[in-house]
């Protein structure tokens, strides 16, 4: 039977301090009573019997005198089965879609335990997403973390959508294929538009949703990403499932970081948030991977919106030092009406070099995406240029890269909502294109390659690709 | 030995404890915490209150729990069974741990740094009444068929040989030979302890002038490293900081390679295990991996471990420097490290200096890269240790504090540039903004090993870069159309060194390890070509019309199309293009002819 402390020593944002505890244990969790209602809390910080406890339901309401807590003698458990597939969680995995409670298989800490490097197994399989400008050029990895680095206004959720319909993962099908969508702080119609997607992609089924909403309490936001972690986990490591993550938004999830390191009182960092936000990143983002000797896998796609659009902003800028990559959106080119508004320059995928080419997509596929990133690198050149000095007075070369930059927007970044292209199709179009420039200009392609491959396009052809 | 109590635990705050005891603890002694015996070190000490960071995740500890000291500091062991192994950030074996608990690292797990069982052919190299100093070299042990141990007497220990252990197999911990010093007996096993953050003693320093081989183009040519030298590799992430990293481990001409992934990602660490193995170290045939040691302390692994990771590094890259080896460090990242220390700076509520950093930063990360350098040994061999550090900058940006510090204490920076890896330009080291200190002292070795005139064309070929770094501002603004025809040549041969020279392609089986002698020779078709283009201008031929000949487009090949051991066909090439161009040169004055007629 455990001790039940009356009342609290200082109350301040989320945290409250409570005096006089004996035997409390660092990160444990505990129950508080207010009235007749039940809250959770968790242990954050112990000085002698003074504990600094995280509240995860908000404070208010609570007063120096009306509570009674009692400590549970554990860290925060996620429950665990088969069973969760299908099912609608609050932000610390509790059912809220009124479907009654879960009967667990196993209960995990949520912290999980890092993985051991040995014991890691090296991502090489690639995942067909069916969008030519992350397939062809910044290809996404069973095992991998590739977050979408987004600004407000731009359409991530639908991309993130897309992914989750058409992607086919080597190994997946319908029974060991599972989604955990964790979403942190983003509005209830983000979360319903997510969900219904997945039901009119017929898959909802198969997924684990784990929803804390913008006007849910910021601590719970903290654990969010951590239960729906520790599921994937689960279901990947116990059930041999090849489980797709999608993390949205990592930038409500570090503003509620940075709320409570301050109402800590902890010494900042930049901008605010706490020294230790790269370390506390990278205990989400290294949950992703595969592990020898387990049949299932995790992919990881956070989505993070970058604020005011700076990708050196502490949050897409550790994320980008920890994950394997970044597919970046931009307001350029969602103004041109070019979906998805991948800007493929800074986007990246450090697994593709092992996971495409001979055996894994096609031969030719290295070569063909490092000819279309330094083709369209000059592109960009030449339009600085242009801006200066008009369109009209470039060189002849630089006006077919010109239009090629057109074309390769239009055509293969541009893709419809619904369409699926396999990496056949995203490789020949990249073929196309590079037949708009001469064959000279194709220095990353080999001699041997050009010569089966290359096709210029002649003028007639171009124009029927402009109708 | 009963282990006594000497403290409880008053508070928990992360990693960092906060101890009361009775008992004096040692500053940077290590510490036992908790009925889990996390290992843990004091970094502060206020009257009976003392602060301890602990090397693993404090979940679950209690107040009241017991600490225990160990009356030493941080140590590790050095021994045989090093080589070819990765170990965590307080020298753990990961291996080990993870044929003991699984795929999952969990808490406390305690364990013996080497292997204790195994059994090592021994040569022992001493005899009775022998007279023996620190250094001096007693056994020896083939670690692996790359790597030759040399089991030496612990610095700051001399006496006389007074027994000794007949050749045969040993585990590591058996006596095989005992010195008299004075009336003590130190009896000396295969390993012996270091503190890790002290360096050890050597007895003078070298000239630092013998270039650390790498094959790299841009590194070896234009901004070479000396074997004991520091060079640091600041970068956004993107820009290939990793991927130049594992080039320099693989390929350098260093004897062992200490790897330290500090507070990087996990797959990384896979990567280099899976690859290392199968790579072939192009000097003795050997597996890489026979040369390598890993120290892998990811991202997610903890944090006061991290910080501990690089000093372990570079006691293990001392430890086979004392045995007369080459030895380089390659710590990715420095930056994850500085975060560590302001972490634990933040936890103990330290006045903060820049953006968060603790004041003590500079002085740490010159402690850090001070402990590189070539130097005699007490044995009399001459060792060295490289130590080539990752930054990795906040936002890109080299302005902020740990480039900014490690700038001070490094003598070869090479900086990373986004617009070169968005180009997919590898590696994406800026030839403008990079720098190497070393040059003066190396010259003298270049001149020697590769040709006398080898810094000449260095600086032609530093010199056409910087030239067209200036007309790329020009033609920014008005294109390159209107330049006249020496600079577009510029431009032109410019483009082929980038292209042909300082690209280089780590995936390419050729390429991804070029020898000095056929950089020398690369760099001399370059100019070589460049030098008979700029006799073809003044007869009035058009660079483009140069360029149509493809002569720019059969030296930018020439990496993939001549192979490393082929020297013979440069001179075929240079001829071959001389020829053509000599070709047009006739063909402009004949028609020239015919248009004066």
């Amino acid at each position: 039977m455990s001790i039940e402390y009356m009342g609290l020593k200082e109350i301040s944002g989320p945290l409250v301090i409570i005096d006089g505890v004996k035997d409390a244990s660092f990160e444990e969790m505990v129950e508080i009573t207010v009235g007749k209602q039940k809250r959770l809390g968790r242990i954050i910080q112990i000085e002698g019997e003074t504990c600094v406890v995280q509240v995860f339901e908000g404070t208010m309401g609570i007063s120096l005198d009306n509570t009674r807590t009692r400590l549970q003698g554990k860290p925060l458990m996620m429950p665990l089965s088969k069973e969760l597939l299908g099912r609608v969680l609050d932000g610390m995995g509790r059912p809220v879609d009124g479907l009654g409670e879960i009967y667990p298989d196993k209960s995990w800490d949520i912290n999980g335990e890092p993985i051991n490097p040995v014991m890691r197994e090296y991502p090489r399989n690639f995942i067909q997403t069916g969008i030519s400008s992350i397939d062809g050029l910044t290809t996404l990895i069973r095992g991998q973390k590739l977050p979408v680095f987004s600004g407000s206004g731009l359409p991530h959720n639908q991309l993130a959508v897309q992914i989750v319909r058409q992607a086919k993962i080597t190994g997946a099908n319908e029974d060991n294929f599972a989604i955990v969508f964790a979403a942190m702080g983003v509005k209830y119609d983000v979360a319903e538009y997510f969900r219904q997607s997945f039901e009119k992609g017929g898959v909802l089924d198969r997924v684990v949703m784990f929803l804390n909403l913008a006007n849910d309490p910021v601590v719970e936001r903290i654990v969010t990403p951590r239960c729906a972690l520790t599921t994937a986990e689960y279901l990947a490591y116990e059930r041999g499932m090849h489980v797709l993550v999608i993390l949205t938004d990592m930038t409500s999830y570090a503003e509620a970081l940075r709320e409570i390191s301050s109402s800590k009182g902890e010494i900042p960092s930049r901008k605010g948030y706490p020294g230790y936000l790269y370390s506390d990143l990278a205990s989400l983002y290294e949950r992703a991977g595969l592990v020898r000797g387990c049949k299932g896998s995790i992919t990881q796609i956070p989505i993070l919106t970058m604020p005011n659009d700076d990708i050196t902003h502490p949050i897409p800028d550790l994320t980008g030092y920890i994950t394997e990559g970044q597919i970046v959106l931009d307001k350029g080119l969602h103004q041109k009406g070019i979906y998805p508004p991948v800007i493929v320059l800074p986007s990246l995928s450090r697994l593709m070099k092992d996971g495409i080419g001979k055996g894994y997509t096609r031969e030719d596929h290295p070569q063909v995406a490092n000819q279309l990133f330094a083709s369209y690198a000059k592109v960009q050149e030449i339009r600085a240029l242009a801006s200066v000095i008009g369109e009209d007075e470039l060189s002849d070369i630089d006006k077919k890269y010109m239009r090629f930059g057109r074309f390769f927007e239009a055509q293969f970044i541009a893709q419809d909502f619904h369409e699926d292209r396999d990496i056949n199709q995203t490789l020949d179009l990249g073929w196309m294109l590079l037949g708009l420039l001469p064959k000279e200009e194709l220095d990353r392609i080999s001699p041997e390659l050009l010569e089966s491959r290359y096709v210029p396009m002649d003028e007639d052809e171009v124009a029927k690709l402009w109708t | 030995m009963a282990e006594q109590v000497h403290g409880t635990i008053y508070g928990i705050n992360g990693p960092v404890i906060k101890v009361h005891s009775e008992h004096a603890f040692q500053m940077l002694e290590m510490v036992l915490v908790g009925h889990a015996r996390l290992i843990g070190e004091v970094i502060r000490i206020v009257d009976k209150e003392t602060i301890v960071q602990v090397y693993e995740t404090t979940t679950g500890l209690k107040v009241g729990e017991p600490v225990i000291s160990t009356g030493k500091p941080l140590t590790i062991k050095l021994g045989p069974g090093i080589i070819g192994n990765i170990f965590d950030g307080i020298e753990r074996p990961l291996s080990r741990i993870a044929e003991n608990t699984g795929a999952f690292l969990k808490r406390g797990s305690v364990m013996d740094n080497l292997d204790h069982d195994k059994l090592w052919d021994v040569k022992i190299l001493v005899r009775r009444g022998e007279k023996v100093g620190p250094g001096k070299v007693i056994a020896e042990v083939q670690e692996t068929s790359s790597v030759l141990h040399k089991i030496m007497v612990p610095p700051n220990m001399e006496g006389e040989v007074a027994e000794v252990a007949a050749d045969g197999q040993y585990t590591i911990n058996q006596v095989i030979v005992r010195i008299q010093e004075g009336k003590t007996i130190h009896n000396l096993t295969l390993v012996q302890e270091w503190p890790v953050r002290e360096a050890r003693p050597y007895k003078k320093r070298q000239p630092l002038d013998i270039p650390l081989v790498t094959g790299q183009r841009v590194i070896d040519t234009l901004f070479p490293i000396a074997k004991g030298g520091t060079a640091a590799i600041p970068g956004g992430f993107g820009t290939g900081k990793t991927l130049t990293q594992h080039q320099l481990a693989k390929w350098s001409d260093a004897d062992i390679i200490v790897y330290v992934g500090c507070g990087e990602r996990g797959n990384e660490i896979t990567e280099v295990l899976e690859d290392f193995p199968k790579l072939i170290d192009p000097r003795n045939g050997r597996p890489l991996m026979e040369r390598t040691v890993l120290i892998g302390n990811t991202s997610n692994m903890p944090v006061a471990a991290r910080e501990a990771s690089i000093y372990t590094g570079i006691t293990l890259a001392e430890y086979y420097r004392d045995m007369g080896y080459h030895v380089a460090i390659m710590a990715d990242s420095t930056s994850r490290w500085a975060e560590a220390l302001r972490e634990i700076s933040g936890r103990l509520e330290e006045m903060p200096a820049e953006e968060g950093f603790p004041a003590y930063l500079p002085s740490r990360l010159s402690e850090f890269y001070e402990r590189a350098g070539r130097v005699e040994n007490f044995n009399g061999t001459e060792g060295s240790v490289s130590i080539i550090g990752a930054v990795s900058p906040q936002g890109g940006d080299f302005s902020e504090p740990v480039t900014q510090n490690t700038k001070r204490f490094i003598r070869c920076f090479w900086a990373l540039d986004k617009s070169l890896a968005y180009t997919r330009h590898y590696p994406a080291i800026n030839w403008i903004n990079s720098y190497s200190e070393y040059l003066e002292d190396l010259a003298p070795w270049y001149e020697e090993n590769a040709n006398a005139d080898f810094m000449e064309k260095r600086i032609r070929l530093s010199r056409i870069l910087q030239e067209e770094g200036k007309l790329l501002d020009i033609v920014k603004l008005i294109g390159s159309d209107i330049l006249p025809d020496e600079q577009k040549l510029i431009l032109e041969i410019a483009r082929a060194i980038r292209q042909g020279f300082l690209q280089q392609n780590a995936y390419h089986e050729q390429d991804t390890y070029v020898p000095i002698k056929k950089q020398y020779l690369m760099m001399d078709s370059l100019l070589k070509l460049y030098d008979r283009a700029l006799k073809l201008l003044p007869l009035g031929i058009p660079v483009s019309v140069i360029r149509n000949t493809g002569v720019f487009e059969d030296v930018i090949r020439i990496k993939y199309t001549i192979s490393n051991d082929d020297p013979g066909a440069f001179e075929t090439l240079n001829q071959d293009i001389a020829a053509r161009l000599d070709a047009l040169e006739a063909d402009y004055r004949s028609s020239e002819r015919v248009k004066v007629q």
